[in-house]
């Protein structure tokens, strides 16, 4: 497995546990009372921040497992890895855009800030797993 | 997303009939042995520039390599 599809593969494992923990953490600080009351933004942060210290750790050490079985060929990319990455942007661009309308319509209906940073939020994470979907597709099924 | 390609390829055949691993001619066009053993298996279609450096690795025509049916 290359570079680029073990950190792809980084980001589909993390995305969805760090998801999980944010919407329990909201949910206990609820407490059963309105969602909007929550202080959403230092856990958002906390999760942002350790997702992304996720994947580097992860993408390190598998990085490091790999390299005692392919030590030359650990940290390449070529063509395909920039063909593949391209594809993942355009899927992920796709989410932002409809993230952003959401966003946009919730700002319309002067809807509560809690709702309109976690669709934005959601839109990021969409975006983000929705990519590392389609990477890996296109490493495991192929590009043409 | 995953459409079938209609070109095929003998770039196994030429290059066992060299004697190359897939490691060596991986090596020789500047690529991974990922992207060598999915253009190998039709699962990515190289560049027009990739396609030359391979048909030069074996001293070939791109025609010898690469097929694509008529209709």
């Amino acid at each position: 497995m290359v570079y680029e599809e073990r950190n792809a593969w980084a980001g589909l494992i993390v995305s969805p546990i760090t998801m999980i923990i944010y919407v329990i953490l909201i949910v206990q600080q609820a407490a059963g009372g309105p969602l909007t009351d929550v202080d959403w933004f230092p856990l958002m942060l906390w999760v942002i921040g350790g997702s992304i210290v996720a994947v580097i750790i992860l993408s390190v050490v598998w990085g490091m497992i790999a390299g005692m079985t392919d030590a030359g060929g650990v940290g390449k990319s070529d063509i395909r890895d920039r063909d593949i990455s391209r594809l993942g942007g355009r899927v992920e661009q796709a989410f932002l855009v409809i993230a952003g309308l959401g966003v946009i319509a919730l700002c319309a209906l002067a809807a509560d800030v809690f709702w309109i940073a976690n669709t934005m939020f959601a839109g990021f994470w969409m975006a983000a797993t929705i990519g590392s979907v389609a990477r890996v597709i296109a490493y495991r099924r192929g590009l043409i | 997303m995953v459409k079938p390609t209609r070109v095929s390829n003998r770039i196994r055949a030429h290059r066992e009939s060299a004697g190359m691993t897939q490691a060596d001619l991986a090596r020789t066009i500047g690529v991974t042995r990922q992207t060598l053993i999915a253009i190998e298996q039709e699962k990515y279609s190289p560049t027009l520039e990739l396609a030359f450096q391979i048909a030069r690795a074996f001293g070939v025509g791109i025609d010898d390599l690469f097929q694509y049916p008529e209709q």
